[in-house]
């Protein structure tokens, strides 16, 4: 089992044209993703790597039953994407693109308000459900099929999580990057509800960043629905200075604020595993499963 | 993006927030020139930096004659201002605001800022102004009054309305602040503010409302659509390294640390720095190079970190995921075999073709120091940096 991707995703690729949706689309299909359809507005009509182009997510919904966009088009007409996929009624929609500015996220936020459209991103690797299907940027061979969730705010920190993870002989159910911006659509909150549904998850990786009350909201929420499946959360950021932002732009600490020690603090609270060290991620889920499985 | 007090002020005026009379000067003679257009009796001379608590630390002074002026000018402009906000190396103060002094009856907050857990910007006031709002909102969180702001209809006037009349003002003041209130959300809204704050906000003896100073923060992925803001940026108030490494759209921040770091991802670049600590040595900086590891960025990154004299070994830590590893390890001996780089370098590659890598530089003739692991790599370069200090 798995959350937001499975063998029914069917993959409209918004802005499949350009160079980063071209690029990513031919390694999605690589890793046997189920993509029917692309949007480009002007090149509706024309094929691109065997797959049917539409003007508008509409169209290539109505033809071809797509109820999953990933979204590549650039930082300003990305707020318009997300909007134009949620209006065609898909179900998920996760927008790659980096640069969105906040003030058209609150915008978007708002708009979803009315939909059933779950966003994952922007600024985010995507969605994975190993071996089912792979909407976003990551490299898909570091996973491999099983029992463990991973959200993370973060890229590569991702990665190297994932490959721990693979390499302690743990597969993993889904795995989400949420994204590094101060407004993005699916929190760790939302998703947590997701895995704490999902038969096939037992454990959950959860990789925060300072910045923002995400962690902390986690926490609480993890306490208040008596959530049971294990957690192992790592907070990037211990050592970064206060008022800078460190790549993400929802990565700062301001006045005082969202502070990797205050967010550590929280999850240990709610009864979180929280590591220090981003290499014992890996490990520290092993053992917190085989003990687990021993009981 | 930050912008000057002088700046913020201005955008502030145009959207119809009062503010008191002034000009901004560069030199001596300009500051006079400016206060002798003010025609008025107090003359405030304010170092334009961007940090703040710049009173505390004497870059704020009344003048009462244009003698005394010129006297403050000569000694605030070219010194080192330190303040809570600037470090202990401070900020030379390049630029000056002369404004008329204003008699002060009350001192107010008016600010807005992003709600990140409502996804919401939010308008916030307090009776508490003049101090730092962030010691307010630990001490007296019931002392800031908020209303969030509806995306669609922005700032209503009914909401100004209840922030002004929960700061106690009445008549033509209350209405003078609603106003106030609705310009700031103008301000902030058309120039894709992060953060615009008016502390203090003042009533005057004579009863006007006045943003005494102004800070406006802007979203740096909204700059494209703002050129006049983008204009505003003032690059004296940078580190030449963090000017140079973003026009190579490298992301870098110097720290003080002695062991550097060039890794792809700010999360992977954030967690690498902490296991730096967390294995006893201390970040030089934070370095995301992004998504494409050239021999050209690798080489840019090296001359980046270099340029800071404290470091003393260098960690290079890629997780190739679209990103080949090879790649990578192809960019890290282009670069070091061009280039004199005297401290010890660690590397760790994983991922995507990271045998491939580990072929190419175990046979290459050059030396650095392979890691196997995040852990590995970040003990092995803590290690180097004592080596070098000893």
């Amino acid at each position: 089992m798995s959350i937001l991707v499975d063998g029914n995703t069917r993959v409209v690729v918004q802005g499949i044209t350009g160079k980063e949706g071209s690029f990513h689309t031919s390694q999605m299909i690589e890793y046997n993703t189920n993509i029917v359809a692309g949007v480009t507005p002007g090149k509706g009509g024309q094929k691109f790597l065997n797959i049917p182009i539409f003007n508008t997510v509409k169209e290539a919904k109505k033809r071809t039953d797509a109820n999953t966009s990933v979204i590549f088009v650039p930082p300003p007409f990305a707020a318009d994407a997300i909007m134009e996929a949620a209006a065609s009624g898909l179900r998920l929609v996760v927008c790659i693109t980096e640069g969105v500015p906040a003030s058209d996220m609150v915008k978007v936020k708002n708009f979803l308000n009315g939909t059933n459209t779950t966003l994952v991103g922007p600024n985010c690797p995507g969605v994975i459900t190993p071996e089912k299907g792979k909407i976003g940027i990551m490299p898909g061979f570091i996973h491999s099929p099983g029992n463990i969730g991973v959200i993370s705010r973060s890229g590569t920190l991702t990665y190297e999580a994932v490959d721990q993870l693979t390499k302690q002989g743990l597969g993993q159910s889904t795995c989400i990057g949420i994204g590094g911006d101060p407004v993005i659509g699916s929190n760790f909150v939302d998703l947590l509800s997701l895995f704490a549904h999902d038969d096939g998850t037992d454990g959950v990786v959860l990789i925060g960043e300072i910045g923002g009350t995400a962690e902390e909201e986690a926490a609480e929420w993890v306490v208040n629905n008596h959530f049971t499946k294990p957690i192992v959360a790592f907070i990037a950021g211990q050592t970064a200075p206060p008022g800078r932002r460190m790549g993400h732009a929802g990565a700062i600490i301001a006045g005082g604020k969202g502070t990797a020690e205050e967010k550590m603090k929280a999850l240990k609270k709610a009864g979180i595993t929280v590591v220090d060290s981003p290499s014992e991620i890996g490990t520290t889920m092993k053992d917190i499963i085989d003990k687990r499985n021993s009981d | 993006m930050k912008i000057h007090e002088y700046q913020a002020k201005g955008l502030l005026k145009e959207s119809g927030v009062p503010v008191p009379k002034g000009n901004h000067a560069f030199t001596v003679d300009e500051a006079v020139e400016v206060a002798k257009n003010l025609k008025t009796e107090i003359i405030v001379v304010k170092a334009q930096i961007h940090a703040g608590g710049r009173g505390k630390g004497g870059g704020v002074k009344l003048a009462h004659s244009f003698e005394e002026v010129k006297q403050h000018v000569s000694n605030i402009l070219g010194m080192t201002l330190i303040t809570h906000q600037t470090g202990p190396e401070g900020k030379v103060v390049r630029r000056l605001l002369i404004e008329e002094g204003i008699a002060i009856a009350t001192e107010l907050y008016a600010g807005i800022v992003l709600d990140r857990s409502k996804n919401q910007y939010v308008c916030m006031v307090s009776t508490e102004g003049g101090v730092e709002i962030e010691k307010v909102a630990a001490q007296s969180p019931e002392k800031i009054i908020k209303e969030w702001i509806d995306p669609g209809l922005g700032l209503t006037h009914f909401q100004a309305r209840n922030l002004a009349y929960s700061l106690g003002l009445a008549g033509d003041q209350a209405k003078n602040a609603s106003k106030t209130f609705l310009a700031l959300w103008q301000a902030f809204e058309k120039s894709d503010c992060s953060l615009a704050e008016i502390n203090p906000l003042v009533v005057t003896e004579s009863g006007d409302v006045l943003a005494l100073d102004a800070k406006m923060n802007f979203d740096d992925n909204a700059l494209y659509r703002q050129p006049h803001i983008n204009e505003m940026r003032d690059l004296s108030e940078e580190l030449e390294s963090e000017i140079e490494a973003s026009k190579h759209k490298l992301n870098y921040i110097k720290l003080d640390g002695n062991v550097g770091c060039m890794v792809n991802g700010a999360g992977l670049a954030m967690a690498t720095m902490d296991i730096i600590k967390l294995s006893g040595g201390e970040p030089a900086n934070f370095l995301d190079v992004g998504g494409v590891a050239s021999a050209e960025t690798v080489a840019r990154g090296f001359q980046i970190i270099l340029s800071d004299p404290a470091v003393q070994s260098i960690l290079i830590n890629i997780f190739g995921g679209i990103v080949r590893c090879d790649r990578v390890a192809q960019g890290v001996i282009d670069a070091l075999s061009q280039m004199d780089v005297e401290v010890p370098v660690v590397i760790r590659l994983e991922g995507t073709n990271a045998k491939e890598a580990a072929n190419l530089l175990e046979n290459a003739d050059l030396d650095f120091i392979v890691a196997t692991s995040l852990k590995d790599g970040a003990e092995k370069a803590v290690k180097a940096a004592i080596g070098v200090k000893s």
